[in-house]
């Protein structure tokens, strides 16, 4: 019997349309607006101003604080203003607005397509590489990757688990890179485990991509304690938590991070980040998106620039559906429905979906019927509609005991309720009210 | 009979024992509270809203006694009347609060805020705020889901159908200021309320600049420094492309209205102009 994670789970219709459609890459738009803040955390400088000339990977937005990750440009040309833009965060943020001329690349990036293997630096100079290229979780957590490689002081990592898991519906980009960069993810993940000093390696891969598994366990073989896992499939595995209980049995206690099991988990697409930053000095300028949806003519794995409006991604895969009623960037569970088409392409976006009008309302919603579908179906053993009352009567002290911080806004519960009630949309209030008292009380 | 006389007798003695003990320890740990509380408790208005910044009115009624002077303590609810009466019982003089009331910031009806998108999630602001900017081109404006009227225990603000922006009702709001705790996007204000209600402010919160501000809404304020040239007595100021104007130094002149290019400015409970300007038109209330 596969594995999975022992609390809750769902299993939402797959829907991997794209799987089967090789990478394509998007044309260069003849502007990109590159927000500042395309991570968790403080939210870049920029360190361009307006006329200057810059080049792919130039350096546009330096990280502010301990928690933050480097933006570069992803086109060559000229700085036209650093202004605000609505980004996928629904407000209107800063951004760095480049005029397209050319292709110019800086030279110290390799452009080749050659695998390099080897690597002669020290981990702290890999890590060093990994910060100034910017990179973050990849997943869509968007958690800068040079922190998370860090373990805090007192802990010391035994495994390195690698995200190969995509268990949002739709989403194939991860899928799709795993198929076409199987030997760059295989030389990142030793970088990762150089950087870690740890001797082994799972990939957990659900049992949906076969040919993913297959691939990997082929390279796998021939690398000393990297294995290959197939998961069942089952939502949502990829959260960290899940994934390591899946793989290892290990539990991370409420409020611990994954390390204190002696975990880390990278996604498969930041390990590859991680390869062409440290083995090609390429900076996080690209990424995979998957765009799809029911009536989307032709669902697509697209290579884009970040600050590529997703309106140039969707004309690509034969523009937006007549009956579109919602777009939604990342997965329909975890996503955010996009207010414009003009929001641009970041780090974190694995995907940008198209819902058609029909199926994109949410149904109006009615009394909790207490029939506990969403207590069985939560992956971290929350009471998803107590957390909800006690959000809607703000009673703050009750929802903290009741754990509400270990959230991880999956969205399971709303998912699952037949009364159709909003149960994430409260908690995920409630959980950032209770996250701005614990920190009130702390200082 | 012996039984029914052991039996009173003996639960007689026991409650008179019990008594005894009770008046005793009474007498003991006997608290002095000032009865003067009790007095002033009395005298406010039992609503508990909290709106004076202490948990109830009790533990009001407590400073009121404990403080030395009156001085910055006021109850919303009950206004002058209820801190004379407060002020007989401590002997000491009231100090003379203006009448606040809140007004809503925030012009952004239909047909001047067209809207951009469709909200669909929890109808509550603080959960519609925290997942974007609104359901128009303006991340500052009025979501209009309700939170203020959930809050107000007073029943004095209400969302217009038709606008889809609260209203405050003059006779019913107390200035408790639940209300503006409440709203996610911080468009209600507490204002002096001003001689026969008439007040005069700024109904726009949006810090964008100009051009941003007014594509998103007919009705923006877009930080055009007019209304601060216009005015007499120095009181409008202008910060992150938005103009406030200050309760204390405003005399109600009300130059600013006609000189707002957006009409922002709105004049309440006004008398009509003499000669009436186009501009004034859309400046009309909608508070």
């Amino acid at each position: 019997m596969l594995k999975t994670f022992r609390i809750g789970g769902i299993h939402p219709k797959e829907q991997k349309l794209s799987a089967g459609n090789a990478i394509q890459s998007v044309p260069v738009p003849g502007q990109v607006v590159i927000p500042l803040a395309q991570h968790i955390g403080a939210p870049c400088q920029p360190v361009v101003k307006r006329g200057d000339a810059v080049k792919v990977g130039t350096l546009i937005g330096k990280a502010v604080g301990f928690v933050s990750a480097n933006i570069h440009s992803s086109v060559s040309g000229t700085v036209l203003k650093i202004d605000k833009t609505v980004d996928a965060s629904g407000y209107r943020r800063d951004a760095v607005f480049i005029k397209v001329e050319g292709d110019e690349w800086e030279e110290s990036i390799d452009r080749s397509p050659d695998l390099k293997k080897e690597c002669e630096l020290s981990s702290k100079e890999i890590l060093d590489k990994i910060a100034a290229a910017g990179i973050v979780g990849m997943g869509g957590a968007t958690f800068p990757t040079h922190v998370k490689l860090m373990p805090p002081p007192g802990s010391k990592p035994e495994v390195l688990i690698i995200n190969g898991v995509e268990c949002e519906p739709w989403l194939t980009s991860d899928h799709r890179l795993m198929m076409e960069k199987t030997e760059e993810i295989m030389a990142g993940i030793s970088l990762v485990m150089k950087v870690l000093n740890v001797d082994r390696a799972i990939i957990g891969i659900e049992n949906n991509k076969k040919d993913a598994i297959a691939k990997f366990g082929k390279y796998a073989k021939a690398c000393p304690g990297i294995s290959v896992e197939a998961l069942k499939v089952q939502y949502p595995q990829g959260g960290e938590k899940q994934l390591i209980d899946a793989l290892t049995g290990r539990q991370v206690s409420s409020g611990a991070l994954p390390i204190s099991v002696g975990a880390v988990v990278q996604n498969a697409g930041t390990v590859l980040a991680i390869y062409e930053a440290v083995q090609k000095n390429k900076p996080l300028i690209e990424r995979v998106v998957t765009v799809t949806g029911k009536d989307v003519k032709q669902p697509c794995n697209l290579l884009a620039r970040t600050g590529t409006p997703a309106s140039n991604l969707i004309d690509a895969v034969g523009g937006l559906p007549e009956n579109t009623g919602k777009i939604i960037s990342g997965g329909p569970m975890m996503g955010k429905a996009l207010t414009s088409v003009d929001v641009p392409v970041t780090k974190g976006t694995s995907g940008i979906l198209l819902i058609p009008s029909p199926e994109a309302g949410r149904k109006a919603m009615k009394d909790c019927i207490r029939c506990a579908k969403c207590v069985s179906v939560c992956p971290m053993g929350l009471n998803p509609t107590l957390l909800m009352n006690l959000t809607e009567f703000e009673v703050w002290d009750g929802t903290e005991k009741n754990r509400i911080t270990d959230c991880i806004e999956c969205g399971s519960c709303s998912y699952t309720c037949p009364a159709c009630r909003p149960l994430l949309d409260y908690i995920r209030l409630g959980k950032s009210r209770v996250i701005a008292i614990i920190r009130a009380r702390k200082n | 009979m012996s039984v029914l006389l052991t039996a009173v007798v003996t639960l007689g003695a026991i409650g008179a024992g019990s008594a005894a003990i009770l008046y005793l320890i009474g007498q003991k740990f006997k608290v002095e509270e000032d009865p003067r509380i009790q007095k002033v408790q009395d005298a406010l208005p039992a609503a508990n809203c909290g709106g004076c910044g202490f948990p109830g009115c009790a533990s009001f009624a407590a400073a009121c006694v404990k403080a030395e002077t009156l001085e910055g303590l006021g109850c919303p609810v009950g206004g002058q009347a209820t801190m004379n009466r407060v002020a007989e019982i401590l002997g000491q003089t009231a100090p003379v609060a203006a009448k606040k009331i809140a007004v809503v910031r925030c012009g952004g009806t239909c047909e001047r805020r067209p809207r951009t998108n469709l909200y669909d999630g929890a109808s509550k602001c603080t959960v519609a705020a925290a997942l974007y900017g609104g359901d128009t081109g303006c991340s500052f404006g009025c979501l209009g889901l309700g939170d203020c009227v959930e809050s107000c225990t007073f029943d004095a603000i209400h969302i217009n159908a038709e606008t889809l922006l609260p209203e405050v009702a003059e006779d019913k709001c107390t200035a408790c200021g639940a209300c503006v705790k409440a709203c996610p996007k911080n468009i209600i204000e507490l204002r002096r309320q001003g001689p026969k209600s008439r007040r005069v402010y700024v109904s726009c919160v949006n810090r964008e600049k100009g051009g941003v501000a007014r594509k998103s809404c007919g009705v923006a304020c877009i930080g055009c420094s007019k209304c601060q040239q216009t005015c007499p007595f120095e009181a409008i100021t202008i910060e992150n492309n938005l103009a406030h104007i200050i309760d204390d130094k405003c005399r109600l002149c009300r130059k600013c209205v006609p000189a707002c290019p957006t009409g922002s400015i709105v004049e309440l409970n006004f008398p009509p102009r003499k000669e009436k300007s186009p501009k004034e038109e859309n400046a009309t209330i909608d508070a």
